[in-house]
C-alpha cells in the first residue's frame, strides 16, 4: 500500500472522482494548470482537460454561483476556496442557495453533485486570515453536510463519498497537516461514510472528541493522560453536519465524561450543541461537567498563535479537571 | 505573461468618461401598432404570435385577479408584471422551449408561455399540498423542471452566477442549448450580477443575460442606482455582446433575444440584453408608489403599453380580432376565478412534508424532531388547525 501525505490523498481521490465521472469538474483560484496554491489540483487539467478542470476568477460568490448552476444542471462540481477564511464572499450562495435548493423546489431541482473544498485551520503562522475554522457558521444551516478529514486515508475515502453524496457537502481539509500527516492509503477507489463518528481508541474514564487536526492534538493529550492512570476513549466525528449523537452518546453513557476540542472560538462553536446535546441525552450518567477546550473569542492571532491555540497541555488539563470535579 | 489586452503607448495623460460608446435603443414597433420606417419584424408566425398575445392576455387578467384577491385577504402576497410583458414574454418566446430559465420573480409571463397552467400557478400561490414547492416559499415562488424553469428563490441576483453555470454544463453536454436569466436594474448593482458576466465572459458559456430596466427597485429609481447610461455598458468590460432593446416592444424583444440565441449557442459567448420598460404597478402587494412617483409619470409609460401595441400589430396582421379578444378575456376571467376557489379549498402539505427535501434523506435527527412535533400536534390539535387534521389521515 502506498504512504502518501495528506495533499496527495486528496490529489488521488480527485483524479478517481474525474476518471470514474465525466460529470466531475474541479475549479477555483490557481486550479488549473497551476493545480492549486497547495497543488492539491496538481495534474488534473493534463489529465482531464482545460473544461473540466480549469482557473477561475477571483470571485468567491461566482465560483459557488457558477458551481450551484452546474450541480443543479447535473454536472459535479468540485469548488475549491482557496483558503476557508475567504469563503464568505460566497456565504449568500452557500447558505442561502446550495442549502435550500431541494428544499424550496419541493426536490425539483437538486445541487446534491456540490463540493467545496476549502483549506482551514491554524498552526501554519497565518494570523486571523489563513488560519479560521468556521465549521460553526455552516453548520447552522440546515440542508448541508460539513466533513473534516483527519489524515490522509480519511481523507481520500471521506472525500470520494463526499463527491458522490446526494446533497451538496462542504469539505475543510486540515491545511496545517497537509504534507505533516502521512499514511498508507489504498490505491483503488473507497468511500468512508459521512454522518459517521469514529471511535480511533477506547477507554472508560473519558471521552475525547475532535475532528480534523485537532484529533492528532487530542490523542497526544490521551497519551499523556494514559500516563496518569486516565483511561480515554478517543472519538473522530469526522462530519459536523449531521452529527453522529448516537456514537458519542454511547461512549459518555460509558465513560461518564466529555472533553471536547476544536479551534474555533469558544462562543458559538460547534462544542457547544454538542455539549448540549450530550447533556440531554446523558444527564443522570455525567460524572462531571462537560469540558470544552477551543480557542479564545479573539480573532486568530499570529506571534501568540501557540497560546491561543488548544494544544495538547490545555486538553489534558481539562481532562485532570473534568476527573477532579 | 498572458494579456488580453493590447495597448497603445501614449505620453499625454488621457483620461476617458466612456462617453465614446453610444448604445442605442433597436426599436420595430411604434405605439400604433405600425412598423417604424425602415424596420422590418421578424420572422414571427401567426401561431407563435397567437401564442405570444394569449399569454400576455392571461398575464393580465391572472395579474389583475390576484392582486384583488390579495387585496380582499385571500392571498398573503402578490407580484404583477404589468408593464413588462413584452420583454418576458417575448424574450422567452425567442428560445427552444428546452433552454433554460433563471427568472428573478417578475416572470410570470415566461413560465406561462411555456405552458404552465393556471392550477399550477394557484397551487403555488395557495401554497397548498399540490403546491410542486410543498407550501414553503412566499406566492410567486414558481418552478417547473419539466419546463425548465427554475424555481425562484428570493435573493436577489443569486440566480445569475448560477445561470452562467447552468449554461457551462449546457455547453459541456453539446445539444446546442442555452441559460436566459432575467433581473432588474437594480439586481444588478449586486456583486453576483459582476461576479457572473466576468464568469461567463471568461468561459464562454451560452449564457442570455436579461435586464428588465424597468426604472425603479422597489422606490429607488435608476438616477440613483447607477451613474452610467444604464446597465448595458458593463457588457464592454467584460467582452461580451449587447444590444439595448425598447422592451415594451415584443417585437424588438423577439428579434433580439432570437439573435442573442443564436450568438450564444454557435459561438459558446454570453450576450447580455437591456430591455428598457417601465414598472406600471407597484413592486408588490406591499408597496404603495404614490410615495414616489407621479401619476403623471405613470400616465405617459401607460400610454406606451406593450400589451395594447402588440394587440394593434395583431390586428393590423389579422391575426387577431375584437371578438376574439373579447371571448378570450371572459374565458381567462372566468377560468382564473374558477380555478382559483378550487385551489384555495386544496388542503395545506401534511406536516411530514416539514423534514422533506432538506436533505435527500431525512436524516435520524430531523426524524426525531417530526415525531417531537408530531407529538405535539396530536397534544394541542386545536392550536394546529392546519396540520391537526392531516395526521389521522395518514398524513405524518
Amino acid at each position: 500500500m502506498p504512504t502518501m501525505n495528506l495533499l496527495q490523498a486528496i490529489n488521488n481521490a480527485l483524479d478517481i472522482a474525474m476518471e470514474s465521472d465525466p460529470r466531475v469538474l474541479c475549479f477555483g483560484e490557481d486550479v488549473g494548470g497551476f493545480g492549486g496554491v497547495f497543488r492539491a489540483t496538481s495534474h488534473l487539467q493534463e489529465k482531464y482537460g482545460r473544461e473540466r478542470c480549469f482557473n477561475t476568477p477571483l470571485v468567491e460568490q461566482g465560483i459557488i454561483g457558477f458551481a450551484n448552476g452546474l450541480a443543479a444542471q447535473g454536472h459535479k462540481p468540485v469548488a475549491e476556496i482557496q483558503f476557508a477564511d475567504y469563503i464568505f464572499p460566497a456565504f449568500d450562495q452557500i447558505v442561502n442557495e446550495s442549502a435550500k435548493f431541494r428544499y424550496r423546489s419541493g426536490s425539483l431541482f437538486e445541487v446534491g453533485g456540490l463540493t467545496i473544498r476549502a483549506p482551514y485551520g491554524g498552526g501554519i503562522s497565518g494570523g486571523l486570515y489563513h488560519s479560521q475554522s468556521p465549521e460553526a457558521y455552516f453548520a447552522h444551516t440546515p440542508g448541508l453536510k460539513i466533513v473534516v478529514p483527519r489524515n490522509p486515508h480519511q481523507a481520500k475515502g471521506l472525500l470520494l463519498a463526499a463527491i458522490r453524496d446526494p446533497d451538496p457537502v462542504l469539505f475543510f481539509e486540515p491545511k496545517r497537516l497537509y504534507r505533516a500527516s502521512t499514511g498508507e492509503v489504498p490505491e483503488a477507489d473507497y468511500q468512508l461514510p459521512l454522518g459517521e463518528a469514529e471511535v480511533i481508541k477506547e477507554g472508560s474514564d473519558v471521552t475525547l472528541l475532535a475532528w480534523g487536526a485537532q484529533v492528532e492534538v487530542t490523542e497526544k493529550a490521551a497519551e499523556l493522560a494514559e500516563k496518569e492512570g486516565i483511561s480515554c476513549e478517543v472519538i473522530d466525528l469526522r462530519s459536523i453536519l449531521p452529527w453522529d449523537v448516537e456514537t458519542v452518546a454511547q461512549s459518555v453513557l460509558k465513560t461518564g465524561r466529555l472533553v471536547i476540542s476544536h479551534e474555533a472560538p469558544l462562543t458559538g462553536g460547534f462544542a457547544g450543541e454538542i455539549a448540549a446535546t450530550i447533556a440531554e441525552r446523558c444527564f443522570l450518567y455525567l460524572e462531571s461537567p462537560i469540558q470544552r477546550v477551543t480557542g479564545l473569542d479573539t480573532p486568530f492571532p499570529l506571534t501568540l498563535e501557540k497560546e491561543y491555540l488548544p494544544n495538547h497541555l490545555k486538553i489534558v488539563e481539562a481532562i485532570k479537571a473534568s476527573i477532579d470535579f | 505573461m498572458t494579456t488580453t489586452t493590447a495597448s497603445q503607448v501614449i505620453h499625454e495623460p488621457r483620461f476617458m468618461d466612456g462617453d465614446e460608446f453610444h448604445i442605442a435603443t433597436f426599436a420595430l414597433l411604434q405605439q400604433d401598432g405600425t412598423l417604424f420606417e425602415g424596420a422590418r419584424a421578424p420572422e414571427l408566425g401567426r401561431e407563435t404570435a397567437r401564442r405570444i398575445y394569449h399569454t400576455m392576455v392571461l398575464i393580465r387578467v391572472l395579474d389583475e385577479r390576484m392582486l384583488a384577491a390579495q387585496r380582499q385577504g385571500r392571498l398573503s402576497f402578490y407580484m404583477q408584471c404589468t408593464g413588462e410583458e413584452a420583454a418576458v414574454i417575448g424574450s422567452a418566446a425567442a428560445l427552444d422551449d428546452d433552454d433554460m430559465i433563471m427568472a428573478q420573480y417578475r416572470e410570470q409571463g415566461a413560465l406561462a408561455y411555456r405552458g404552465f397552467g393556471i392550477d399550477e400557478f394557484m397551487n403555488q400561490l395557495f401554497g397548498n399540498a399540490e403546491d410542486y414547492g410543498k407550501g414553503r416559499q412566499m406566492p410567486i415562488h414558481y418552478g417547473s423542471a419539466k419546463l425548465h424553469y427554475m424555481t425562484i428563490s428570493s435573493p436577489l441576483a443569486t440566480q445569475i452566477p448560477q445561470a452562467a453555470g447552468y449554461a457551462y454544463g449546457q455547453k459541456l453536454d453539446g445539444q446546442g442549448r442555452c441559460t436566459i436569466t432575467y433581473f432588474g436594474e437594480g439586481a444588478a448593482s449586486e456583486g453576483d450580477f459582476h461576479a457572473a458576466l466576468n464568469m461567463a465572459a471568461v468561459h464562454r458559456a451560452p449564457v442570455i443575460f436579461f435586464c428588465r430596466n424597468n426604472g425603479y427597485a422597489i422606490s429607488t429609481p435608476s438616477v440613483e442606482q447607477f451613474a452610467a447610461d444604464g446597465v448595458a455598458p458593463r457588457a464592454f468590460g467584460y467582452k461580451m455582446h449587447v444590444i439595448r432593446v425598447d422592451g415594451n416592444d415584443v417585437l424588438a424583444v423577439y428579434a433580439a433575444t432570437r439573435e442573442a440565441r443564436r450568438i450564444a449557442v454557435e459561438h459558446n459567448q454570453p450576450v447580455l440584453i437591456e430591455a428598457m420598460t417601465y414598472r406600471l404597478a407597484a413592486h408588490s402587494s406591499s408597496d404603495d408608489p404614490s410615495g414616489y412617483r407621479s401619476k403623471k409619470e405613470e400616465a405617459l409609460w401607460r400610454e406606451k403599453d406593450p400589451v395594447n401595441r402588440m394587440r394593434l400589430w395583431m390586428l393590423a396582421q389579422e391575426w387577431w380580432s375584437d371578438d376574439e379578444e373579447k371571448t378570450l378575456q371572459e374565458q381567462l376571467r372566468r377560468e382564473v376565478l374558477e380555478t382559483m376557489k378550487r385551489a384555495e379549498k386544496r388542503p395545506p402539505p401534511p406536516l411530514a412534508s416539514l423534514v422533506e427535501d432538506v436533505y435527500a434523506e431525512v436524516p435520524a435527527r430531523l426524524q426525531e424532531q417530526l415525531d417531537a412535533l408530531e407529538a405535539h400536534v396530536r397534544r394541542h390539535p386545536e392550536a394546529y388547525p392546519k396540520s391537526a387534521p392531516g395526521l389521522d389521515q395518514g398524513g405524518a
